[in-house]
């Protein structure tokens, strides 16, 4: 173990334009904070995807050049955002109808951990004394039928981040569909995780010793 | 004649009591009232609970509220960001309550609590510790947990126009928790940027309307937030 660390397989830039060529076109997505964010600048030419952000703007554009800044136009990442020709602003309530009402297609997050079952932890550490705080994961993971894993295989010390049951408190149970790591593409089934495509030069063996859970080839 | 605009905040928030449950619309700065928080601070109601997605920055605003031990209680959903430091320390030293609710089903604890449901069933946290406690229900085959509407004795909100009728316009991503707030508190206090000619806001795009809001006062210049932070700046000034 810890041979493969984060060193070997895809890029982040490659893991976003794995999701990235995964939206279809017309399709209303949320981007979580971090990792999710750079999927926006993958998504193949020709298609039209729509940003929601949770804070209350439909059609969010990319970040303002240096002096457009402005501290009403944020994103949920209170980071400073542009809004598309098109664009649409609304409040909270609405905002979560988009999500918990099932109108938003697809969104991707980050996790600490996910399990072959699709319950995904990314909300806290579960470490004593520390400021709890959710935000909008519960909502999202509750709302958005297509739940996009995007993260790093194995975690800083190596160990698994997709695992039979997580350890950390869950953000939602049975949720994500998919996840994109660095080592590989994974699909959640009702029969387990199915491996769909692999980084070249990692061959099933070795991604099994970085998983904590059982991987299925589609073939089996 | 009807003239909801005050001369001054110190009128706005003269009868905020010890024990209030106050509302104060934002998300991180934007739409944060922070000219009617400094208000409050000067005025001196303490003990109450603060609904607001999160806990403020620095020293300025919500933040500072908390600092002077003005707040019970936060009903929140992300109590730390990056600039947040008075929160978390109060917090770790049990000096200050938390209510965590996630932010989708805060924002509609308010819209319920203005619209006179008193519960409602949501799907957001189950399977989580944060369903522990609640009362559990299927429909459909899915399991939901039941959240209470919240109501609140005052809301502070800030948006970008008003009427003298207490029509209101916002700014962006400003508008946030603004619009429901407004819904859900007995007194609703609004800083406006412009104060409008009545038929000066088109009918057809007034976000909140006029019913319900009591006071507005027109900041002209609201501070900027993130300015303070980052030059260190402690309301009272000193």
């Amino acid at each position: 173990m810890g041979v493969n660390k984060n060193k070997a397989g895809w890029t982040k830039e490659e893991m976003a334009h794995h999701v990235a060529v995964d939206i279809p076109d017309g399709a209303y997505v949320n981007l979580g904070i971090g990792m999710p964010e750079l999927v926006a600048g993958f998504v193949p030419e020709g298609r039209e995807v729509i940003y929601h952000t949770e804070n209350g703007l439909l059609g969010m554009g990319p970040e303002p050049q240096e002096g457009q800044e402005d501290p009403e136009l944020i994103n949920a990442g209170k980071k400073y955002v542009t809004a598309i020709q098109g664009a649409c602003y609304f409040h909270h309530a609405e905002s979560f109808t988009m999500i918990r009402g099932r109108h938003i297609d697809i969104c991707v997050l980050g996790a600490y951990e996910v399990s072959e079952a699709g319950d995904l932890a990314n909300w806290s550490t579960g470490k004593p004394g520390a400021v709890p705080a959710v935000g909008g994961a519960m909502d999202l993971v509750a709302g958005v039928r297509n739940i996009f894993v995007i993260t790093k295989h194995v975690t800083k010390q190596g160990n698994p981040k997709i695992v039979e049951n997580c350890q950390l408190p869950l953000t939602g149970k049975g949720v994500v569909k998919r996840i994109y790591t660095n080592l590989a593409t994974l699909e959640v089934t009702p029969e387990g995780l199915v491996v769909k495509e692999m980084a070249k030069g990692i061959g099933f063996d070795e991604l099994q010793e970085h998983t904590e859970a059982q991987l299925k080839m589609p073939s089996q | 004649m009807i003239d909801k605009q005050l001369p001054s905040l110190a009128e706005a928030v003269e009868d905020v009591k010890d024990g209030s449950v106050v509302m104060i619309s934002g998300f991180g700065e934007a739409g944060s009232p922070i000219e009617l928080i400094h208000a409050l601070i000067d005025q001196g109601a303490r003990d109450l609970t603060i609904v607001s997605n999160n806990t403020g920055s620095g020293h300025v605003g919500i933040a500072s509220l908390i600092d002077h031990r003005r707040v019970r209680k936060m009903i929140c959903s992300f109590p730390r960001t990056t600039n947040s430091i008075v929160f978390p320390e109060l917090y770790a030293n049990g000096e200050i309550e938390l209510e965590l609710v996630p932010q989708g089903t805060l924002a509609e604890r308010i819209r319920a609590g203005g619209a006179g449901i008193p519960a409602f069933y949501t799907p957001t946290s189950v399977g989580t510790p944060l369903e522990e406690g609640k009362e559990k229900r299927e429909f459909d085959g899915r399991a939901y947990v039941m959240e209470y509407g919240i109501k609140a004795d005052f809301s502070l909100v800030k948006c970008e126009a008003a009427d003298r009728y207490g029509n209101l316009v916002y700014n962006k991503t400003a508008r946030n928790f603004g619009p429901i707030m407004c819904t859900a508190a007995e007194t609703t206090i609004v800083q406006a940027k412009r104060m409008a000619d009545l038929g000066g806001l088109d009918p057809e795009a007034v976000v909140t309307p006029g019913i319900f809001v009591q006071r507005i006062v027109e900041i002209n210049h609201p501070l900027d937030e993130s300015k303070l932070v980052s030059e260190d700046w402690r309301y009272p000034w000193e």
